[in-house]
């Protein structure tokens, strides 16, 4: 390496401008955890010291915990976010081996099918998806979610895994052939578990955007019984638009899981994007 | 010998193979019942018009409606100026930070690297909710945390509710917007300037050519295809986007709709809102044109820019 690119002056100025990004994307979370802890008062008299003891109150979280049904938007959402997961990466792999594994007539055509979802978005069928759900009844059931999103996850799931299956080894294939392993064996019992990190990867995509999610909760399965997280905390915060406590717990409640989720994942998901596999 | 196992052959390949539909049953069905039929479904009903309880064909009509109706069309331009100009600002602040912060990444022997990558990528993976209530707290002038920080640095006499001014909001929650969703291009970029080969930097330092020469030459003209990439997901994202503004504004997309975007407008055209009744014919309306803005984007990146680009490729 060139002296140029070691100089001091430089590392110093690219950590510099590094450190003020890093507080510009984490000041906003910090803040409102922060001061979820707090009274009103500390809330508005110091917002930005973290809660002494004379400032140190749970007031938002014992509000939150007694007005809202978080409990149960949070397992609506858990069911949604895992079943679709479940379905795309099966189903998703299932096809991938097909495209990458078997030589029919149609299949580049039937590749590019499956890709048209990765660029047009799902929400442009809306209209369409509500008619079907009450036609088919699904309206306010957490299975119109479900398929909704396995649709919606399945293209990029594809698009991804058969890349990775195109670098399993044919001789490990066809090892298991002449040993008389059935087709469906040979995808379940060998290229499975080979392309399990490639599977991790289209999770954490797949995940992020299904739990987030407020559209289609909002206009699929907005009913009490159904409502998701994301859709619940929505509400709630638009009815406790006076309580400071109440809205900043709420808030902090919505942050923790998704980032604890993202420390647990983010090699997975950093390592995912860097190694091209959404190019 | 030779022609049985060959005659054996042919029967195996004409036989059908039904693991090959079996495998790809699922998919293709969910995907084409949930997502392809929708979106023609979609396409079809913006033709159609429920007259007497009956859906009645009426051609262009609805977009007539659309373009021309000044019930409709003032809203629509509205919210299409509205949309182009929340894309503008993604290009020219998003797009640049996330290859400032990737280029930053990436010189080489920096230290925390991984860190600055994590914590910068945060926001991204919080659900619009978070951030637009989050930041609408922020800037409120109620609580008072950005007139306090403005205060810091001597600014604080142009501290205005943001949020609340015709003329500042949509530019507001554009850069809110921004600071989501840094962390993409940035993860992108940081992605393809680490597959630059080793070679072709150690000889444009052969040449004399290092810091920002080297980087301005050599290696921005060999993440190009990855600019593109990043320029046209914006493009999508922006022109879908809904939620943000949902949270932060409400489907009215206040202050008197100078946030609105498509996703608002089709949202409230859709369902309705105060003495309007929704109206799925007109949703569906303009779902078409963003189908058609985006399938005009994608088109244009696949066949304009990507070809133009491949030649930069090794």
């Amino acid at each position: 390496m060139s002296l140029a690119t070691r100089s001091l002056p430089r590392t110093v100025g690219a950590h510099a401008i590094l450190i003020t990004y890093t507080v510009i994307a984490l000041f906003p979370v910090i803040l409102v955890v922060m001061n979820s802890f707090k009274s009103r008062a500390g809330i508005f008299g110091a917002p930005l010291t973290p809660p002494t003891p004379k400032t140190f109150d749970l007031i938002g979280y014992t509000t939150v915990f007694g007005q809202g049904d978080f409990l149960h938007y949070f397992q609506n959402s858990l069911v949604v976010t895992v079943l679709s997961l479940f379905f795309v990466l099966l189903f998703g792999a299932m096809a991938a081996f097909a495209l990458s594994e078997y030589r029919f007539r149609g299949n580049a055509l039937m590749g590019l099918y499956l890709a048209l979802g990765i660029m047009i978005p799902i929400r442009l069928g809306t209209v369409a998806i509500l008619q079907l759900m009450v036609a088919t009844g699904l309206v306010n059931t957490l299975a119109a979610l479900i398929l909704v999103y396995t649709a919606q996850g399945l293209p990029l799931a594809i698009f991804i895994l058969s890349e990775f299956m195109k670098q399993v080894s044919d001789d490990l294939k066809n090892a298991g052939r002449i040993d008389g392993l059935s087709e469906y064996t040979i995808f379940f019992r060998l290229v499975l578990p080979l392309v399990r990190p490639a599977m991790a990867t289209v999770a954490v995509f797949t995940m992020i955007p299904i739990w987030n999610d407020l559209w289609f909760p909002l206009i699929l399965a907005p009913s009490e019984e159904t409502k998701t997280v994301t859709l619940g905390a929505q509400l709630f915060l638009g009815q406790f638009v006076t309580n400071w406590n109440a809205i900043l717990a709420a808030l902090s409640l919505a942050i923790l899981p998704v980032l604890i989720l993202y420390v647990i994942f983010s090699r997975q998901l950093i390592r995912g994007i860097t190694s091209g596999a959404v190019k | 010998m030779a022609t049985e196992t060959m005659a054996a052959e042919t029967r195996a390949k004409r036989s059908i193979r039904w693991h090959v539909g079996v495998f790809l049953a699922p998919a293709v069905l969910v995907y084409t019942a949930f997502m392809i039929l929708p979106l023609f479904g979609t396409l079809q009903l913006s033709m159609f018009r429920n007259i007497e309880q009956s859906q009645v064909f009426v051609g262009f009509s609805n977009f007539r409606t659309l373009f021309g109706d000044p019930n409709w069309s003032v809203n629509f331009w509205n919210a299409l100026r509205n949309n182009v100009w929340f894309f503008i600002i993604h290009m020219l602040v998003q797009n640049p930070i996330g290859i400032l912060l990737a280029a930053l990444l990436s010189s080489p022997r920096l230290r925390f690297t991984a860190f600055y990558r994590t914590a910068i990528f945060v926001p991204t993976i919080l659900s619009f909710v978070i951030v637009g209530f989050a930041w609408k707290l922020i800037l409120s002038p109620i609580w008072g945390v950005a007139p306090h920080l403005m205060d810091f640095v001597g600014l604080k006499s142009f501290f205005t509710p943001w949020l609340g001014k015709e003329q500042y909001a949509l530019t507001a929650l554009s850069l809110v917007s921004v600071w989501q969703f840094v962390g993409i291009p940035m993860m992108l970029i940081y992605a393809a300037l680490l597959s630059i080969p080793d070679e072709v930097i150690e000889a444009a330092e052969c040449d004399g050519v290092t810091g920002m020469a080297q980087f301005w030459k050599i290696k921005l003209p060999l993440i190009l295809p990855s600019i593109g990439i990043i320029s046209i997901l914006t493009f999508v994202g922006n022109f879908n986007a809904f939620d943000l503004i949902y949270t932060a504004q409400g489907a009215l997309a206040g202050p008197n709709y100078s946030t609105d975007i498509l996703g608002t407008f089709l949202y409230r055209a859709f369902f309705g809102f105060q003495l309007q009744v929704g109206d799925p014919n007109m949703g569906a309306a303009i779902a078409t044109i963003m189908f058609l803005i985006i399938l005009a984007g994608v088109c244009v990146y696949l066949f304009l820019v990507q070809t133009r680009l491949r030649r930069y490729q090794f």
